[in-house]
Parts: C-alpha cells; sequence; structure tokens
C-alpha cells in the first residue's frame, strides 16, 4: 500500500498547494495586514516541498524520523517570525492543519474505492501532523520566552542606574522590589562607581520601593556594610511614612544607618559632611 | 510515624463573611510580586488607607517568603472579608513543607533558622489585626491573617 500512497502525494504537489492556499485565504483575510498573500504561498511551497521531498513509506506518521528535520526547522522558523508578527498561536495552527487537510483532501479523491487505505493513511497523517504542531507551538512559546528574558534583563539594567550627583557624592534611586538578584546589581554597580569616582557618600533612594519588609532592609543593610567597606558612607533617603511605620513595626532596627526623609535632605547632609556650602548668590538687589 | 502537632491560635473571630476571594500558587521568586500585586488590587477596592495597606503588603510579602524558604512554596488564599460594619482583606497561607516543630520559639523575635533577622513571623503579627498559625511537623504549615481597614 505504502508506495502507492507516497507516490500519490509526490505527484500531487500542485493539486494540494492549491487546496491548501484556497483555505488558507479564507481563514487569513483578516491578517492581509501583518503579512502579504505572497509570503504565504512562498511559505507554503517551501515547507510542501520539503516535506514531499523527505517523506517515505517507513517516515509517514512519524515526526520525530531524521528526514523531516528540515520540515521541523521551516516550521521552528515559520513559528518565530510569525509570533514576532503578532500572530496568535492558533493561526500558525490553521496554517499547519490547513496543510493536512490539503494533502488528505487529494488522497481521498484519489482512494475513494479503497477506504481502508484511505482510514490508514490518515491516520498515519494525522499523527505526523499532531507532531509538527506540537513543534509550533513550542517554538511559538520559546520565541516568547525569549522576548521576557531579554526585558527582563533590560529592566534590572535601567532600573539601577548610578548617578553622579556631585564631586564625590553619587545618588542611586531604586525603582521596584529589591530582591536578592536586584541587590547584587545594585551593590556591584555601586561599589564599582564609588572605586571608579573616588566618591565618599553614596545616597540610596528608596522612593520607588513599594515595600519594604524584613527581606529588603537586610539587602539595604547589607549595601550599607560593603560601601562603608569601601570606606565611603551610604545614607537611605526617601523613605515615605507608611513605610517607616511599617517598618518600626515589623521591629527592623534601622538606627546604624543614616536615613533622610527625602533625596533633598541627604543631599544637603552630604553637602555638609563634604563642608560644601550652597547659599542663594548675593544680587546688587538684595545687597 | 509520630507526628507531632503544635497549634496556637489567637481566636480568629467566627462572623466572617467573604465577599470576593481568589487562590493563587506560589513556586518561585517570581511568584512574589504578582501575589503582592493582586493583595495590594484588593486592599484598594476595600478603600483600605496608604498605611494600613502598607503593613499589609509587608506582612503578606514576608509570610510568602517564608511560603518559599521554609515550605517549598505552596497556595495563597486572598479575601476580602467583612465582619459587621468592618471591611478587611484575610489571607491564608499554606504549604505542604516539613512545619514548625516549635511555633511559641519562632514566634519569639530574633528566632531564625535561616541565618536572617528572624523578624518575619512576629513582625506580621504585629502589622495585622488577626494572626493565626497552625503546623505540623511533616505536614505543613497554615497561617491567616486579617488587616482591616479602619484597624
Ligand atoms: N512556612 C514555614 N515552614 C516551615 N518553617 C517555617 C515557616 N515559616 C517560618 N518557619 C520557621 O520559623 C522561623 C522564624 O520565621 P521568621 O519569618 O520569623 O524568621 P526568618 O524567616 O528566619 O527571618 P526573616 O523573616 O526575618 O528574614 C524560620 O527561621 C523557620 O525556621
Ligand atoms: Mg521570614
Amino acid at each position: 500500500m505504502g508506495s502507492n500512497i507516497i507516490e500519490i502525494l509526490k505527484n500531487s504537489q500542485s493539486t494540494i498547494l492549491e487546496n491548501w492556499s484556497k483555505t488558507q485565504a479564507s481563514a487569513m483575510s483578516f491578517n492581509d495586514d501583518l503579512i502579504s498573500s505572497q509570503e504565504i504561498q512562498e511559505q507554503s511551497e517551501e515547507l510542501i516541498t520539503a516535506f514531499l521531498r523527505n517523506l517515505n513509506e517507513e517516515n509517514l506518521g512519524n515526526g520525530d524520523a531524521p528526514e523531516f528535520d528540515e520540515v521541523v526547522e521551516s516550521l521552528s522558523d515559520l513559528s518565530i517570525s510569525r509570533a514576532k508578527l503578532g500572530f496568535s498561536p492558533k493561526e500558525t495552527s490553521v496554517f499547519v492543519n490547513g496543510m493536512k487537510n490539503a494533502i488528505i483532501d487529494v488522497l481521498e479523491a484519489q482512494l475513494i474505492s479503497q477506504p481502508a487505505q484511505l482510514y490508514a493513511a490518515s491516520k498515519k497523517l494525522n499523527y505526523l501532523f499532531d507532531s509538527f504542531s506540537i513543534v509550533t507551538f513550542e517554538t511559538f512559546i520559546r520565541g516568547r520566552e525569549e522576548v521576557i528574558i531579554r526585558q527582563t534583563d533590560e529592566i534590572s539594567e535601567i532600573s539601577t542606574p548610578v548617578i553622579r550627583v556631585w564631586e564625590g557624592i553619587l545618588a542611586l534611586p531604586i525603582i521596584g522590589t529589591l530582591d536578592s538578584a536586584r541587590t547584587q546589581v545594585v551593590m556591584e554597580n555601586l561599589l564599582e562607581a564609588i572605586v571608579e569616582t573616588g566618591s565618599s557618600i553614596a545616597i540610596l533612594d528608596i522612593s520607588g520601593v513599594p515595600a519594604v519588609d524584613s527581606l529588603v532592609a537586610q539587602h539595604l543593610m547589607k549595601t550599607v556594610a560593603a560601601t562603608r567597606l569601601m570606606g565611603a558612607e551610604c545614607v537611605i533617603s526617601g523613605i515615605r511614612p507608611e513605610i517607616a511605620q511599617t517598618i518600626v513595626h515589623l521591629g527592623i532596627d534601622l538606627s546604624n544607618i543614616i536615613t533622610k526623609a527625602s533625596l533633598a535632605h541627604a543631599l544637603r547632609f552630604s553637602f555638609q559632611s563634604l563642608k560644601l556650602e550652597v547659599r542663594k548668590q548675593q544680587t546688587p538687589a538684595n545687597r | 510515624m509520630t507526628i507531632h502537632l503544635a497549634k496556637m491560635r489567637m481566636g480568629m473571630s467566627q462572623m466572617i463573611s467573604v465577599i470576593t476571594k481568589q487562590s493563587m500558587l506560589i513556586q518561585q521568586d517570581q511568584d512574589v510580586v504578582p501575589f503582592r500585586n493582586r493583595v495590594k488590587e484588593c486592599a484598594v477596592k476595600l478603600k483600605m488607607g496608604l498605611v494600613n495597606q502598607t503593613k499589609l503588603i509587608t506582612a503578606a510579602s514576608e509570610l510568602v517568603r517564608n511560603m518559599l524558604k521554609y515550605g517549598r512554596g505552596g497556595q495563597v488564599v486572598i479575601e476580602a472579608v467583612s465582619k459587621r460594619n468592618q471591611f478587611g482583606v484575610r489571607l491564608i497561607f499554606i504549604d505542604k513543607g516539613p512545619g514548625i516543630p516549635d511555633i511559641a520559639l519562632a514566634m519569639k523575635d530574633g528566632y531564625s533558622t535561616g541565618k536572617s533577622l528572624g523578624l518575619g513571623l512576629p513582625g506580621t503579627k504585629r502589622l495585622v489585626n488577626e494572626f493565626d498559625i497552625e503546623s505540623a511537623v511533616g505536614v505543613g504549615t497554615k497561617v491567616s491573617i486579617i488587616k482591616w481597614c479602619n484597624g
């Protein structure tokens, strides 16, 4: 039976492609803006060609067969590129299933008088395309995960800047949750900047930290301790009233740490300890 | 097998009715921030003041971290509740971790088996209005807290 079916399929490439394009035209009509019909046509042709070229009697029904590597690879590429174009995984699935339906339609037309063969072949094709669908689904998710990982990296980078506010004074606005990974980044950036700029005061501003629990407090204390080991002083600013109350009830003792209500207060303190004076300019008018 | 059952109840009153309820699985550090945001949303809906909100979120943060660090993760239930004319948020933390052999000791300021500050449990109790902990060695730990909007 086998060779017969493989032969039928290999000889029907253009009919399959035609059938498939028709179903796609109706399914994709609302997505004209995401991808051109020309592109779809090209992708379909490439996929069918690769599929039929590698199809043989043994691997019909086995998506894991090494001969299908090429097909799996182009399916993955297609799935990733569609994920980035904003297609939903469903639309990509519909695309792959459309190919299966087009193939089965051709077999049906040719094997109408041999239902047992038709059934056996359809069943195998179903297995095969199930595994192809899983590939597209997995790559789709992997594509999205890569985006998420990249964004996480970007966020942790942009959210821990070290600003040189004055000669000898650094400021680190901390925004978001200070978890262990963030603390590590903050500490590294801070210590590096202290060495690089020869600063003697660092202001950690926590106005943008939503809650200070015992873990965050511990991270802050460690950062302060590390700064002191470098011979610099560390001031924590931006402690909002509700956070101050919460810290006290929680029982955290920050008395060893210099804390200021706002960044401005911390800056004034820093100027004082550096023996700097900021004064209003004497203009002729108020002389 | 002997299961050492330790219990300490701080009398969570019975006449509490649940208005809304949602539950979340906590399995990794990344689950902490979304959980805290859900708690905050619930508190904001009930028009809880900023100070109480912050206390609640901090308490939630402590307990969820304990659950991750000592209890191998677990489940949390977030409820908007009312009792007579009061509204508040109830949080229930359930894990199937090793349990706490001596609750009275764990509730002491500064006691930690994790080289930490040992403030999580006692501090949380000070931050909320009602605090209830049950634990059985080898079975798990359940902590329930309530913060009333005007509490
Ligand atoms: N869910 C839990 N399962 C098992 N043991 C727990 C659990 N929660 C707390 N414990 C035990 O109780 C102790 C005290 O907890 P607590 O939160 O007060 O302090 P900590 O977590 O050690 O330190 P901190 O919270 O200040 O960082 C813990 O060290 C741990 O031994
Ligand atoms: Mg703790």
